[in-house]
């Protein structure tokens, strides 16, 4: 499958007062193929969020080099095109809603793309009714809750027509009925458009929904693989400051002390079989 | 409670007032001013009330709202048509003192104080029946030709659309600020002037610093969302000028014709049936 994204060695900074730079990116090499529901994890700091931000050219690494659907992001002329092909979602909904009404909200992009009004018309019918906000289209975005502020937010990006969506923290400002909304929008579009998904998240329970975790500590990348075999390693992620989700925190902890479970435990139900069977072999009726 | 407050003054409906294209309905109430000004005598002058009455009555909008919306210029009414009344030199009804109140004075009070009332009435029917977004639009479109004098037409309308967007933020965002204040201690309600103006400055601080927060990361997203001004835009909703517009022109087009001619004809009219009376 085509890379969208592909991520070589890339070096950034942000420019201190001295001149000097701050370096933030040490090096970080990632491709993404078309499709993937990629998480990118990393405390703080970490640098995740300045890694997403090269995803769509907002920033240029200092050294490396970035490509998205074959145009390297340096190349200035194509600018538009790359961030119509790779759409961002910001953390703060408030913050990224310009119109006053929601479907003329929608309709922003395609209309800076000089797409042909009917056209218009028909695109934000279909990302309204794949967001489900359908019901809501005449409504103001401030009479809105933030998870459905957000699902606008990214019906507006879907409207471009994105091969692929960079997510950065939508959900850190939601409570957590909105950040269910968000999260099984995001996945239904991953699944049913076949829209590459990169979600920059701090929650370990949204990472372990994706198809491959990305785990960056201090301008680096430590883990690069499936959920599974990331938060098996609850030890190191826990001394770069992560947590790792609940289930398998209890199933760690767990195994500590000594009880017999297997390893890479990510959900409440394979942690409630994979306890019940433990108490099975001991003897203890389980209901 | 700060979650329903309206923007402007908008009365959502679906009268065929309602439907107008703003364009349409701008020209219009530019005409309707125009018109107000042109009549000359008390038949245009009742034209210009008459029209106001009908057009008030299809929209369907509370006629309360016409004295609400007066309210603020009552002491301009009042006060233009004392001066009117007292310092206009004609033939003396009555006398006190230095003062003097005449019949052309008292004409001339009368036909202003009607004029500024439906001045400020028609006016504000342009908005209470259109939305400030479609206002925004309307304002834009027919502002479109003023790009060959180097306006900034469309980045005006942005300007307009994103502030109407953010004033229900910002209150929110205020309201937040001030609870916060007053939960550390800020006094905002008792104390002078002076006093109270100083207390507000914690809450206009933190609101200035996310406001500013806010329009960076707008821009950010706007950017995001291949924003590059107005050329080679598109718009989603097209305006069409309907049959219904085209009909309200030549309704509004009418009755200027018909003041135009009473203003020149007017009285020589009045003169002949009067003769026609007396013949009869």
């Amino acid at each position: 499958m085509e890379d969208i994204i592909s991520a070589e060695r890339v070096v950034f900074g942000y420019p201190k007062e001295d001149n000097q730079l701050n370096i933030v990116l040490r090096g970080v090499s990632l491709t993404i193929p078309e499709g993937q529901f990629v998480a990118v994890l990393g405390h703080n700091g970490s640098g995740k969020s300045t890694l997403a931000k090269h995803f769509n050219a907002i920033l240029v690494p200092n050294e490396g080099k970035v490509t998205v659907c074959g145009i390297d992001t340096t190349d200035e002329n194509k600018l538009y095109d790359i961030r119509q092909q790779v759409g961002m979602v910001f953390q703060n909904p408030d913050n990224q809603i310009v119109a006053t009404i929601v479907e003329e909200d929608v309709a922003f992009g395609p209309e800076n793309m000089g797409v042909d009004p009917a056209e218009i018309r028909r695109r934000v019918d279909e990302s309204l009714s794949d967001v489900g906000m359908t019901e809501y289209r005449t409504h103001a975005p401030h009479q809105l809750s933030g998870g459905q502020k957000q699902r606008i937010a990214i019906a507006g990006i879907i409207a471009m027509r994105p091969r692929c969506i960079v997510l950065d923290e939508p959900t850190a400002m939601l409570d957590p009925k909105g950040r269910r909304e968000v999260l099984s929008v995001i996945k239904r579009l991953n699944r049913e458009n076949g829209i590459t998904v990169v979600l920059i998240t701090h929650y370990m329970e949204e990472a372990a929904q994706a198809e491959r975790v990305v785990v960056m500590n201090d301008g680096e990348l430590l883990f690069d693989a499936p959920p599974r075999e990331v938060f098996s390693h609850v030890r190191e992620l826990k001394e770069v400051g992560l947590d790792v989700p609940q289930a398998t925190e209890l199933c760690w902890q767990l195994r500590q002390a000594g009880v017999d479970l297997p390893g890479g435990i990510l959900t409440e139900a394979e942690a409630v079989a994979a306890i019940s069977d433990a108490l099975r072999k001991k003897g203890v009726g389980a209901r | 409670m700060l979650k329903d407050i309206t923007i402007g003054q908008y009365f959502p409906g679906t009268s065929p007032i309602h439907r107008l294209d703003p364009r349409m309905k701008i020209v219009l109430t530019v005409a309707y001013i125009i018109l107000l000004f042109t009549a000359q005598n008390a038949v245009g002058l009742a034209v210009g009330v008459l029209f106001l009455v009908l057009v008030y009555g299809i929209s369907k909008i509370p006629p309360v709202m016409i004295l609400r919306s007066l309210k603020p210029v009552v002491p301009i009414i009042v006060f233009t048509s004392v001066l009117n009344m007292f310092f206009i030199d004609g033939r003396v009804l009555f006398q006190w003192w230095i003062l003097k109140l005449t019949a052309e004075g008292v004409k001339t009070a009368v036909f202003m104080s009607v004029r500024i009332v439906c001045l400020i009435a028609g006016t504000s029917l342009l908005t209470y029946t259109t939305s400030p977004i479609a206002l925004t639009d309307g304002i834009e479109r027919l502002c479109n030709p003023l790009k060959r004098f180097k306006l900034p037409v469309h980045e005006l309308a942005m300007m307009m659309t994103i502030a109407l967007r953010f004033i229900p933020t910002l209150i929110e965002e205020t309201d937040k600020i001030m609870s916060a204040q007053k939960a550390r201690g800020a006094d905002l309600e008792s104390g002078g002037l002076m006093q109270r103006a100083r207390a507000l400055i914690p809450i206009l601080i933190p609101l200035f610093v996310s406001a500013f927060r806010r329009a960076d990361e707008l821009a950010l997203a706007m950017e995001c969302r291949c924003y590059r001004g107005g050329e080679g835009r598109t718009r989603m909703k097209q305006l069409k000028i309907h049959p219904r517009d085209v009909w309200s022109a030549v309704f509004v087009g009418a009755c200027l014709v018909f003041i135009v001619l009473s203003n020149l004809y007017g009285a020589r009219v009045l003169e002949q049936l009067g003769l026609l009376l007396r013949s009869v």
